[in-house]
């Protein structure tokens, strides 16, 4: 349990992708079973069981620790799990700490070494034995999962007090996180599932092709990971297949393709999903629905969930229908951010799926066949299921690449309707492709819908974090409007990406040489009419928010471009952003985001 | 005589009227008796300055050749008559050189600590325990949440990380006195045998250091070539953390040995990647340990947090009270505190502290 709680420990603060990864490989690599295959479930969010109340944890920390110096503890902390962790008593003793004995003076802990630490104990192992208590006494991640799953409640007192007792200060506090059911670890499980397969070059798609039909530690997978078995048969009936993915089109493309190879389907904006469903051997029926990296969503849509009555796999979107209409991305986010599915959410954001490819039907694999007889069986497939929750996605007909530009800049007109919010461009895929999982070249592209971009003056610039904490990365930008004292800047958004790397160096040049304040890590910027920084920002959508001061929030903004040509004087104003989401309202159903050309007139569409 | 009648808090320090002089005076004083040479108990401009012959040497590195009218040292258990009192020098194992300064009159002793620790360090003297009536305690880690742990644990997780990335450089911000030889002392004993490298605001300090015991081999930065960095140990003032002068080194992991990196919030607030919990002062656990220990039966507690200890105090049936001396902090967050401020000037040169470093 020590050797996870470091882990973990180290996860919590490295801010790096591939960092985070070298660190869980090497854990996996070091650990033995079963220890190593639990701290995958707990690392991929695999383990259910009954969590500990805060109530319990006060309790036992009640019994061991002055009530005052608790309470000031646990106010300078401000978080119940670490201030537990620190002030428990390390010896089993309660009330310890305080007597010293004769002759340990010159002071020392027991569990210090004594006099210069060795060599021995560092350089060579990549994990050490735990400091304090002995083998036994320390719990063994397995140990604690196994009993936590198995366990009555009012034994759980004692055997937390136990575990506590051996643990170091790190290991206590990963394991109140743990049993409270606190654990944030910071990396998704695909990353953790990543950093198993690179034990053994493979990829991490071909583990979540397994994994519904793996269980905890999973001893079966490290084995064929590491060469020592065959792969572990896959007997679930519904698995997920690694999605295919496309390429965004350049201007260029265009001339080497042809149109009549392609069909061209609308890009909508909800969650790439894809839901599999079949029987079990014993009768059981199993659906699930996965992300596009193969994480089980299942639990947060149990209205899609009950009505996937095929034997297959499908490829497609997640979206929210009310009375026939696909809401916009901002309506499906607002579900996805509640963490209790209730029934009052399912009704009031009803799950959707729209059906883009058939991968599976039966125990047949379609995955080689061309597009259009797998389209043409998963259209005979949906006509079959007859479920007024999934649907399939339409083609768009188009003649030539004017007519499709014409189709993906009016939507509404070529056949989307008041849908036309939810699209966030087309899609052209191959006739003849088959469906390759990843991002294969030439069969599948993506025609993005122009973002908006407005000209906003930077005003507030902070530290980035990791490689980026000795630049000014984080931009807070703001647009003119009318105040008291004549115009002012007010703040609309932040962006921290959408710049090179050169241009990086420019901004924190500018920031470092034009400071006009500090709040901590905060700098505000010089930002006049006549001095100052213009950024160009990108941004996919507005919606209006009582929690921003301008009254608005942007979706996805980004740095498109510098201009340090053009006074900030010259910016864009607040009027601006505020006459897109006005003409935006009065076209039904829009849930705030401007997507309609009228409205994009009065802002600005970024010219193709 | 009272206790209070011998040493009295005033605004520019503890002063012993009997004796005529001030204990770590903030203020320019006549006489001053100085525990250790940390910048919030060391000021320069005394007129006359006694304190052990370390302290009188990091005092001049520092300040320069003028930093007292006259100076005196004093070696440890040596006992010294000024104005009938009594006063000698015991070592406090804080940092080298420091020293708990023990207050003698008429039977009545107070000790006054400094700042101390009570675990081994391969750099300063061990703490030694001084029976009194009164104990002058420091309380910067004066909560029972500060536990400082296993030393050899922490510096295990940096060796741990400089085996996973042998590629980057690990940048460990650590202040220039004290703990940061200590670092060097205990990687050393850990095995790492590598060159490590100094920021310049730390040079001379730890060559002082050097000249008295075994560090092996140190380079300044400034004389490194990039290819150097690769998988180094480099020691820097935590101020220079998020500098613009850590970009000379390839994809550093920015670590920063100090007790407060027990607190996680405390942590990443800072930005650290690899916190390392190495404290010079007590823990929680030193403090009770020590403070009942001396026999005292009166505590008088500063540095910060008080309100605990004199709680806890208390509870043990020991009278204990803030002595609310203003001047006194962490010497960590003085030193930040100093480079946000000297970096505020219209005009520095860099960033941070890093004045001596090209940028
Ligand atoms: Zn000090
Ligand atoms: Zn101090």
């Amino acid at each position: 349990m020590n050797r996870f709680a470091a882990l973990l420990d180290r996860l919590a603060y490295e801010p790096g992708r591939t960092a985070k990864l070298r660190q869980m490989t090497d854990y996996f690599r070091n650990v033995p079973d079963p220890e190593r295959g639990f701290a995958l479930a707990a690392l991929t969010g695999a383990l259910t069981f009954a969590h500990a109340k805060p109530g319990l944890i006060r309790t036992l920390i009640a019994e061991r620790t002055d009530p005052v110096l608790f309470e000031m503890s646990y106010d300078y902390v401000g978080d119940l799990s670490e201030t537990v962790a620190l002030m428990w008593p390390s010896s089993p003793s309660p009330g310890g700490g305080g007597s010293l004995a004769e002759g340990e003076w010159g002071g020392v802990k027991p569990q210090t070494p004594a006099s210069p630490i060795t060599p021995s104990r560092t350089a060579s192992r990549s994990d050490l034995p735990p400091p304090g208590g002995g083998e036994e006494s320390t719990p063994s991640l397995a140990d604690v999962i196994t009993t936590l799953q198995t366990l009555g409640k009012a034994e759980l007192p004692s055997k937390l007090t136990h575990w506590l007792d051996g643990l170091d200060e790190t290991g206590r506090w990963a394991l109140l996180k743990l049993v409270t059911g606190g654990l944030r670890i910071g990396v998704s499980a695909r990353l953790a599932k990543t950093a198993v397969a690179a034990l053994g070059d493979k990829e991490p798609d071909e583990i979540e092709v397994l994994w519904p039909g793996l269980v905890p530690p999973y001893e079966n997978l490290f084995a064929w990971i590491e060469g020592r078995a065959e792969k572990p048969a896959s007997g679930d009936p519904a698995r997920f297949h690694p999605p295919m993915l496309s390429h965004p089109i350049g201007a260029d493309d265009f001339s080497t393709l042809e149109p009549k190879d392609f069909i061209a389907e609308w890009k909508w904006d909800g969650i790439r999903v894809q839901a599999a469903a079949g029987t079990c051997p014993d009768g059981r029926r199993v659906a699930r629905l996965f992300s596009r990296t193969g994480e089980d969503i299942s639990a947060s849509f149990p209205d899609l969930i009950e009505v996937l009555r095929f034997d297959g796999a499908i490829d497609g979107e997640l979206l929210i229908v009310r009375e026939n209409r696909v809401q916009s991305f901002s309506v499906l986010q607002q579900r996805l951010n509640r963490k209790a599915v209730t029934a009052k959410l399912i009704a009031e954001f009803p799950a959707h799926f729209r059906a883009y490819d058939l991968l599976v039907e039966g125990d047949e694999d379609l995955r080689d066949k061309p597009l259009t007889e797998r389209r043409a069986r998963l259209a005979a497939l949906i006509e079959r299921l007859r479920e007024p929750r999934i649907d399939l996605s339409r083609e768009i007909p188009f003649a030539d690449w004017d007519g499709l530009a014409h189709a993906r800049a009016n939507p509404a007109q070529v056949g989307a309707g008041p849908d036309a919010e939810a699209i966030e461009g087309v899609m052209l895929k191959r006739r003849d492709a088959p469906y390759l999982p990843g991002r294969p070249k030439g069969l599948w592209w993506k025609w993005k819908r122009d973002p908006f971009i407005v000209d906003a003056v930077l005003m507030y610039a902070q530290r980035g974090h990791g490689k980026r904490s000795s630049y000014y990365s984080d931009y807070t930008f703001g647009l003119w409007r009318k105040g008291e004292a004549g115009d002012e800047l007010v703040p609309v958004g932040k962006a921290y990406f959408g710049f090179t790397d050169e241009e990086l160096l420019k901004i924190d040049r500018f920031v470092r040489q034009n400071t006009v304040n500090r709040f901590g890590p905060v700098r505000e910027v010089t930002h006049e009419a006549d001095q100052g920084l213009v950024f160009e920002v990108a941004f996919e959508g507005l919606q209006r928010s009582t929690r921003h001061r301008s009254g608005i929030a942007m979706r996805f903004p980004r740095i498109s471009r510098l201009r340090f040509d053009k006074p900030p004087g010259e910016a864009d104003r607040l009027d601006t952003l505020m006459a897109m989401l006005d003409a935006a309202e009065q076209t039904p159903s829009s849930g705030g985001r401007v997507l309609d050309p009228a409205a994009a007139r009065t802002g600005k569409r970024k010219g193709g | 005589m009272r206790p209070e009648s011998l040493l009295v808090p005033t605004p520019a320090g503890l002063c012993c009227p009997d004796g005529g002089f001030h204990i770590d005076p903030v203020r320019r004083v006549d006489k001053a008796l100085i525990t250790h040479a940390h910048s919030d108990h060391a000021k320069p401009g005394h007129g006359a300055v006694l304190a052990t012959r370390e302290t009188l040497d990091l005092m001049r590195l520092r300040y320069g050749d003028g930093f007292a009218g006259t100076t005196q040292a004093v070696s440890y258990g040596e006992t010294i008559s000024i104005g009938g009192t009594t006063v000698s020098f015991h070592p406090a194992g804080h940092v080298l050189g420091s020293a708990q300064i023990r207050v003698e009159r008429g039977g009545l002793v107070i000790v006054a600590s400094g700042d101390y620790k009570d675990v081994p360090d391969p750099t300063c003297q061990d703490f030694e325990l001084v029976p009194c009536d009164v104990f002058i305690s420091e309380a910067t880690f004066g909560l029972p949440v500060f536990r400082h742990g296993d030393i050899g644990a922490e510096i295990a997780k940096l060796m741990r990380s400089l085996a996973l990335f042998p590629e980057r450089t690990h940048l460990v911000g650590a202040y220039s006195l004290g703990k940061a030889q200590r670092l060097i002392a205990l990687l050393r004993a850990a095995g790492w045998d590598r060159p490590i490298f100094l920021h310049g605001a730390m040079e001379e300090i730890t060559h002082y250091y050097a000249a008295r015991m075994d560090l092996g081999e140190l380079r300044a930065v400034r004389d490194g070539a990039k290819g150097d960095f690769a998988g180094a140990v480099v020691l820097c003032p935590p101020s220079a953390l998020g500098d613009r002068w850590t970009r000379r080194f390839p994809d550093p992991i920015s670590c920063f040995a100090s007790g407060w990196m027990r607190i996680r919030a405390r942590a990443r607030q800072h930005a650290v990647e690899l916190p390392l919990v190495v404290s010079d002062h007590c823990d929680w656990d030193g403090l009770t340990r020590v403070i009942p220990a001396t026999g005292a039966s009166e505590i008088w507690l500063t540095h910060g947090a008080e309100e605990a200890l004199v709680h806890w105090c208390g509870t043990k049936g020991l009278r204990a009270k803030p002595l609310h001396l203003v001047g006194y902090g962490d010497e960590e967050e003085v030193e930040v505190i100093e480079a946000a401020t000297a970096a505020a000037a219209p005009d520095a040169p860099t960033d941070g502290s890093a004045t001596d470093e090209p940028a």
